[in-house]
């Protein structure tokens, strides 16, 4: 079988793990749209891997494929090294969908016992409400939640089986700041206990936050991957910030500049390295304030990948 | 294979019957929560009845066969409502995504869903009797009445399917339509309402074509009042109808998924 095969050949070492979840070059195409094109993509035990990309870069479509909701057109596709339809490894595995999902008009207590009952070893309900942050909510009716609310119940229904790996499809949509850290804090207890974690999201903050390994995708392609780091570090550039009365048509004409901007007395540098820029600067504008060296964020590094595929 | 992993042992051993029985409680106990599916499903039947089976109603004969056509024409709007519309709603939710993304049994959901159209075509059918038998004068034999009762229990089963197959077409809001515009005319048609026989020839020819009138003839064979065409035939139309819709419709349900 190819899956064997492939894994034989892998340069690991033969101890390596099998991955928990595994796309080998994953094709998939929804009528003349190419969705996903080559993919490779693997989530060990106990690691967080973030898949970011902008809509209908392929991230739900990967998701679905590792989930059996999906069939690929080309390539290998594995959830605990079997077919990702098979009922007892959907029963090693939690999911959180983008569009959710839950019967309305059933209270969180009921949604709780009915999906824990699909799990051989499901948590307790005290253990989720804890995890999950439900506390007084397991009597209400799950329509009458608020979106937050409703988040915060389906993230409770994706862990209350205990899984060994979790899907999360843009979990903290529609969540404040407090919630949506109370639902970092849970998957990193998760993740200390050896639960592995596949993780769209929008927000690079998250990604950052949570991250061991980061995913790009961009029209179906992987882009770029590592750690956050390694994402970061893709992007060399640094992003400097002054008070100057230097015109910034004659900054971007100077060696290793790559953008400046006006904004009201502040000027914008983006540079390639900051020192060389920076000494500069203080030749040029004795007068210079409020100098600011900014790292690029997982945002800058994630636009600029994407610029440059767009380019290319 | 030898790449796969190793689970613990329970989840081998572990017995998911457990989830089958709450699947059908909570599903029940949803659609007992919509007081917009409830009471015309309990009501039309009944209320029906009462005006016409036994208030306006000239003979014990006219009760009985009016028992065992309002008993047909509630159990249909339980299964084309219940399970259809509510299917339709569910997918639309992305409930039934959700359902094959978790671990849930393939096919519980859809048990569930029959299991609590039949708990309303249970009630429907008890409640029929109960004024049919104190308010309608009709006396059966024991044995009819428990005839009667299976016919509208497990005769939800074809429309069932045929409420899957519009359920897998349209969204919530048209099933609903759609079943509005086929369950009426095809309980008229069907002769569930009054004799085809006091209607001109061409209703009773064209009859045959609704699963609701094969069911229907069943029922009023119970109590003594059919057309006299063969159970066997009724039943092998029914049938055909079942596998028919269910094959059509696990089709269109695997694609759309």
């Amino acid at each position: 079988m190819d899956t064997i095969t492939q894994l034989r050949n892998d340069p690991r070492p033969a101890s390596a793990p099998v991955p928990l979840a595994q796309l080998q070059a994953a094709h998939k195409r929804y009528g003349k749209v190419i969705a996903l094109d080559g993919v490779d993509l693997e989530v060990h035990a106990g690691e967080v891997v973030s898949l970011l990309g902008a809509n209908g870069a392929g991230k739900s479509t990967a998701i679905g494929l590792m989930l059996g909701l999906l069939q690929a057109d080309a390539g290998a596709v594995t959830l605990f090294g079997r077919p990702p339809g098979a009922l007892d490894a959907r029963r090693q595995t939690g999911v959180m969908l983008q569009d959710g999902g839950a019967h309305g008009d059933l209270k969180v207590h009921e949604l709780l016992a009915l999906t824990r009952s699909y799990y051989p070893r499901p948590r307790s309900i005290d253990e989720c409400v804890t995890l999950a942050g439900l506390e007084g909510l397991l009597q209400r009716r799950y329509d009458k939640l608020s979106g937050g609310q409703q988040r915060r119940v389906q993230f409770a229904l994706a862990l209350c089986g205990r899984p060994r790996l979790l899907f999360l499809d843009e979990p903290t949509t529609g969540l404040d700041i407090q919630a949506r850290q109370q639902l970092w804090r849970a998957v990193r207890e998760l993740v200390a206990e050896g639960c592995g974690v596949l993780l769209t999201t929008h927000y690079l903050e998250e990604a950052e936050a949570l991250s061991d390994r980061v995913v790009v995708l961009d029209r179906g392609r992987v882009v770029a991957q590592g750690s956050v780091s390694q994402i970061r570090a893709h992007v060399g550039q640094r992003r400097i910030r002054c008070v100057s009365a230097l015109a910034a048509a004659q900054v971007l004409c100077w060696p290793g500049v790559r953008a400046a901007t006006r904004d009201g007395d502040r000027l914008e540098i983006v540079a390639e390295t900051a020192e060389p820029v920076v000494r500069r600067l203080l030749d040029a504008d004795p007068l210079l304030q409020d100098l600011e060296v900014l790292r690029a964020g997982l945002a800058d590094a994630f636009i600029q990948i994407t610029a440059e595929e767009e380019a290319a | 294979m030898d790449a796969a992993i190793e689970f613990p042992v329970e989840t081998h051993s572990f017995q998911s019957w457990r989830c089958y029985l709450l699947e059908a409680k909570y599903e029940l106990l949803r659609q007992v929560r919509q007081p917009a599916f409830v009471l015309p499903t309990l009501l039309f039947p009944t209320a029906f009845y009462l005006l016409f089976g036994v208030m306006l109603s000239r003979s014990a004969a006219a009760a009985e066969y009016m028992l065992a056509g309002y008993g047909v024409f509630g159990i249909m709007g339980a299964a084309l409502f219940g399970f259809g519309a509510g299917i339709a709603n569910d997918r639309e939710r992305g409930l039934l995504r959700l359902k094959r993304a978790l671990p849930a049994p393939a096919g519980s959901w859809l048990l569930a869903k029959m299991a609590a159209a039949m708990v309303f075509a249970a009630v429907i059918s008890l409640l029929l009797a109960v004024l049919a038998y104190t308010l309608g004068g009709v006396a059966l034999a024991p044995g009819q009445w428990l005839a009667l009762f299976a016919v509208n229990v497990i005769g939800i089963v074809p429309f069932c399917a045929l409420g899957l197959y519009i359920g897998s077409l349209v969204g919530g809001n048209a099933a609903v339509a759609v079943v509005n515009l086929l369950f009426l005319p095809m309980a008229f048609l069907s002769g569930l309402w009054m004799p085809l026989s006091i209607l001109p020839d061409i209703f009773s020819r064209l009859a045959p074509v609704w699963p609701a009138y094969h069911l229907g003839q069943i029922a009023m064979k119970v109590v003594g009042h059919d057309a006299g065409g063969s159970v066997w035939l009724h039943l092998a139309v029914l049938t055909v109808v079942t596998v028919v819709f269910f094959v059509l419709a696990r089709r269109r349900l695997a694609a759309a998924a």
